[in-house]
């Protein structure tokens, strides 16, 4: 996808923000020093912090140490290489992409164009909303037409953040009424995509904790309505994820999955300290690559997500 | 919520079972287990390193007691160790220098969670990451005031969010006409203030000390400061707060956390509690199922007691922390105090001992049943209850509760007659055939559950005799037998469809 331009600067702007020491902490810990065990054992609590999980982390470490026995690696620069090498595996180049429509594919019923639909979900207060917003703006700058459809119909001023948003961005939304059905809010905003023609229309959903069913049922059916109204669609199903959080996040992943069939993750806050490491974690249990991260508070803080860039990051120092 | 952290523990004290005596080998193999759990529970690691070696020393220290097993005393340390590091009771606030002798004008009469100043109003400054739910903690926190009979003010400080301040708005009118108490609530905002982030820095600061002249002005009893949501690495924003704190003197700092944060929670809490210096911990989306490590880690940084639990979304839905309670659910003991509590709220004491009675004779009946199915069912969601249950949290990980299954059982029971009630073998095919249309069910369904409750009545009579272990076996002889009717014991079962729960409508609606 050529929109989301990866300019490398600009990730590492990002990635700086996490941390004043990017640099120093990660040259610092493996370049140019040779390998042995209190590396390696610090290496393991860099990863433990970052969240990666205890079973990825002990695997990869075992790897390092027996490659090291061996005599296969003996510098810090080996380990990266192997890590980075580890996370490209997990992600490659193409899974990255956000999916559209197909241009050649035939209009929705009663629609004169393709239509791209784009379902995001995720728990309270993982940074949804803000997230949709980042969205729409690179699809709008990259000229596409949006249209948002605020289907948190239960938290209060959730529309209206939503809205507040539409405003500043310039594109439109479709809202329903607070406490009204939120699949029916979808099915609105389905017909006023296609009628109006739009590239784009982006569905935020209220936040839900993973472990209550009959909310998560109800993400369903808003994912069944759309797919009933615009054939193929949703072409994209992110789950935004909180980058603080811990290993809790590979049950989010599992249980949206279940409910939705996620296509990607959207990694949110990834300006503060946390590594968010639990992708890792998480790609061994679902298998859903990471497509975009989230840097900063304003709507131009997202970038194309980076294993290289992030692996260099899991060894920062706090 | 700390099921899955119990699991460690098990396997830790399995390993120790039929050791004759505690020694260091043994001991730290034990203890690698709990490690794990640790870590995979995400308490912080250094948390977790201190807390393993603390234990070990503890249980090295002593003599193994008369008449008690190796793993028995492990139990007892880990458990001292987490209470310890939970804050232990109602001491917590003591112990850390931050309770009520620490406020001046505050009586031991008013001891409460959220100590009182007198002349008012008690100030209490909110804070956290972006989406810890700050904002919906303070619309339950001021339930929780207005149901103890004190008039609480929310002031709208978060500036930046947009429609964070019509968010609480909305919140605190709904506490104000449909929380249970006598108590006004009152909501205090400029939305003019509000502007694009980064733009509104340093309002925050006049917006607090108008609501604080406005809460002397109506003479309120506590005030309430909801702050924007900020990165503990944002000085700008991190001092803005300072300014807050040094303008408005709460008289408690709130930290907000969110129950399912990872290791990242220690430098988060690191960074408020320098700024601040934090009274106390909020940690919010208990209801998850999350391991809930990070209540450790914050306990252990800030060194102030987590004063509140967020268990849901609703308004109601917030609880005073116990720290023997989640010591105890961590361990596999079972939040039995809970349950007890919940008990008492709905079954007389006269009436349970008559059950309890019954049940050890065998003379259990479908009336019964029917009667503790009810009044169990008034209790709460089947799942959330026996997740209080020892040794229960763990298997129940991926058991789903059919609520409707237990609609079902109800319809049955009902449409027996007393006498089949009373005696479930009286149930010939015929009578059988009867039941099944009187409650829109099959003959199938019906002869399940009289044989089924016959195997519960038999376990029940058998378990009143034996200790918690044979409890417990006889619990999993019963899941694999195929289990309390209402409840599958096959995984997932529940997830798939899409029709089958008691009825999300009603529920939606409740949501409300």
């Amino acid at each position: 996808m050529g929109f989301f331009r990866s300019v490398l600067t600009k990730i590492k702007e990002g990635l700086a923000k996490t941390s004043e020491t990017f640099i120093g902490g990660l040259r610092s810990l493996l370049l140019g020093r040779r390998l042995d065990e209190p590396l390696i054992a610090e290496l393991e609590t860099r990863l433990i912090q970052s969240d990666v999980g205890v079973k990825t982390t002990r695997r990869w470490i075992d790897t390092i140490r027996a490659d090291f026995k061996a005599g296969r690696i003996s510098r810090g620069e080996d380990v990266l290489e192997y890590l980075k090498g580890e996370l490209r595996a997990l992600w490659p180049a193409e899974d990255r992409s956000i999916r559209f429509a197909d241009p050649s594919s035939p209009p929705p019923p009663g629609g004169t164009r393709p239509l791209t639909v784009i379902l995001v979900a995720g728990v309270n207060g993982a940074g949804k909303t803000t997230s949709v917003a980042k969205i729409a703006k690179t699809l709008r700058d990259a000229g596409k037409s949006v249209l948002l459809a605020a289907c948190d119909t239960f938290r209060a001023g959730a529309v209206r953040q939503l809205e507040i948003w539409s405003d500043r961005l310039g594109v439109e939304v479709v809202k329903g009424q607070q406490g009204g059905d939120p699949a029916a809010v979808a099915f609105d905003a389905c017909q006023a995509a296609v009628a109006r023609g739009v590239d784009v229309l982006l569905i935020d959903t209220a936040g839900r904790l993973h472990t209550q069913d009959p909310l998560m049922r109800q993400l369903t059916k808003i994912r069944d309505v759309v797919a009933r109204k615009v054939p193929g669609a949703p072409h994209e199903v992110l789950l935004v994820l909180d980058a603080t959080t811990g290993q809790n996040a590979v049950r989010q992943a599992e249980e949206f999955n279940r409910a939705i069939a996620l296509s990607g993750l959207f990694l949110a806050k990834l300006d503060g300290t946390a590594k968010g490491g639990i992708v890792v974690a998480i790609h061994d249990a679902v298998r859903v690559p990471v497509k975009l991260i989230g840097v900063g508070e304003r709507p131009e803080d997202v970038q194309p997500f980076d294993p290289a860039a992030f692996v260099e990051a899991l060894f920062q120092e706090q | 919520m700390f099921e899955r952290l119990s699991e460690g523990f098990s396997n830790a004290i399995r390993k120790l079972s039929g050791q004759a005596t505690l020694t260091e080998a043994n001991v730290r193999e034990a203890m690698a287990d709990v490690r794990t759990a640790l870590l995979e529970a995400d308490v912080h690691h250094s948390v977790v390193d201190e807390f393993c070696e603390d234990v070990i020393r503890d249980s090295l220290g002593q003599d193994v007691l008369k008449g008690l097993k190796p793993g028995q005393q492990m139990i007892g340390a880990v458990h001292d160790s987490l209470v310890r590091l939970m804050g232990g009771g109602s001491s917590a606030a003591e112990r850390s220098g931050l309770g009520l002798g620490a406020i001046p004008g505050v009586s031991a009469a008013e001891a409460s969670v959220v100590p009182r100043v007198s002349p008012g109003p008690t100030v209490v400054m909110m804070c956290g990451l972006q989406g810890s739910g700050k904002t919906t903690t303070c619309g339950k926190l001021a339930a929780y005031l207005k149901k103890r009979g004190r008039s609480v003010m929310v002031a709208a400080a978060d500036l930046q969010r947009p429609a964070a301040v019509e968010q609480l708005r909305t919140v605190v009118e709904q506490v104000q006409a449909e929380m249970p108490g006598g108590a006004q609530v009152h909501f205090y905002g400029e939305p003019d203030k509000v502007a694009e982030y980064g733009r509104a820095v340093g309002a925050a600061v006049t917006v607090c000390q108008n609501a604080l002249k406005a809460a002397i002005r109506q003479g309120v009893d506590t005030l309430i400061l909801d702050t924007a949501g900020r990165l503990h690495i944002n000085d700008e924003l991190m001092t803005e707060l300072a300014s807050v704190q040094r303008a408005t003197q709460p008289h408690q700092v709130y930290l907000v956390v969110d129950a399912m944060t990872g290791q990242d929670a220690v430098n988060s809490a690191k960074a408020f509690h320098d700024r601040l210096k934090i009274d106390g911990v909020v940690l919010t989306k208990f209801d998850s199922d999350t391991r809930g490590g990070a209540a450790l880690t914050v306990r252990k940084v800030t060194g102030a007691p987590v004063k509140f639990i967020g268990v849901g979304e609703k308004l109601a839905a917030l609880e005073e922390f116990h720290a023997e309670r989640i010591a105890g659910r961590i361990l596999g003991m079972g939040d039995v105090v809970s349950l007890v509590e919940k008990a008492q709220q709905e079954v007389s004491e006269e009436e349970a001992a008559r059950m309890a009675e019954k049940m050890a004779k065998g003379e259990l009946t479908m009336d019964d049943f029917l009667d503790q199915l009810r009044s169990l069912r008034r209790m709460g969601p089947m799942k959330q209850l026996l997740g209080l249950l020892p040794g229960v949290g763990s298997m129940l990980k991926d058991v789903q509760i059919d609520e409707k299954e237990l609609d079902r059982v109800e319809g049955m029971v009902r449409s027996m007659t007393p006498e089949e009630r009373g005696n479930v073998s009286k149930l010939d095919h015929s009578r059988r055939r009867r039941i099944a249309k009187g409650s829109g069910t099959d003959v199938n369904a019906v002869g399940q559950l009289a044989k089924k409750f016959e195997m519960v009545s038999k376990m029940t009579k058998q378990m009143a005799g034996m200790g918690m272990r044979g409890k417990l076996q006889a619990a999993r002889q019963l899941q694999a037998s195929g289990g309390v009717p209402g409840v599958s014991g096959l995984p997932r079962l529940g997830g798939k469809g899409g029709t089958h729960m008691a009825s999300p409508k009603a529920k939606f609606k409740k949501r409300k």
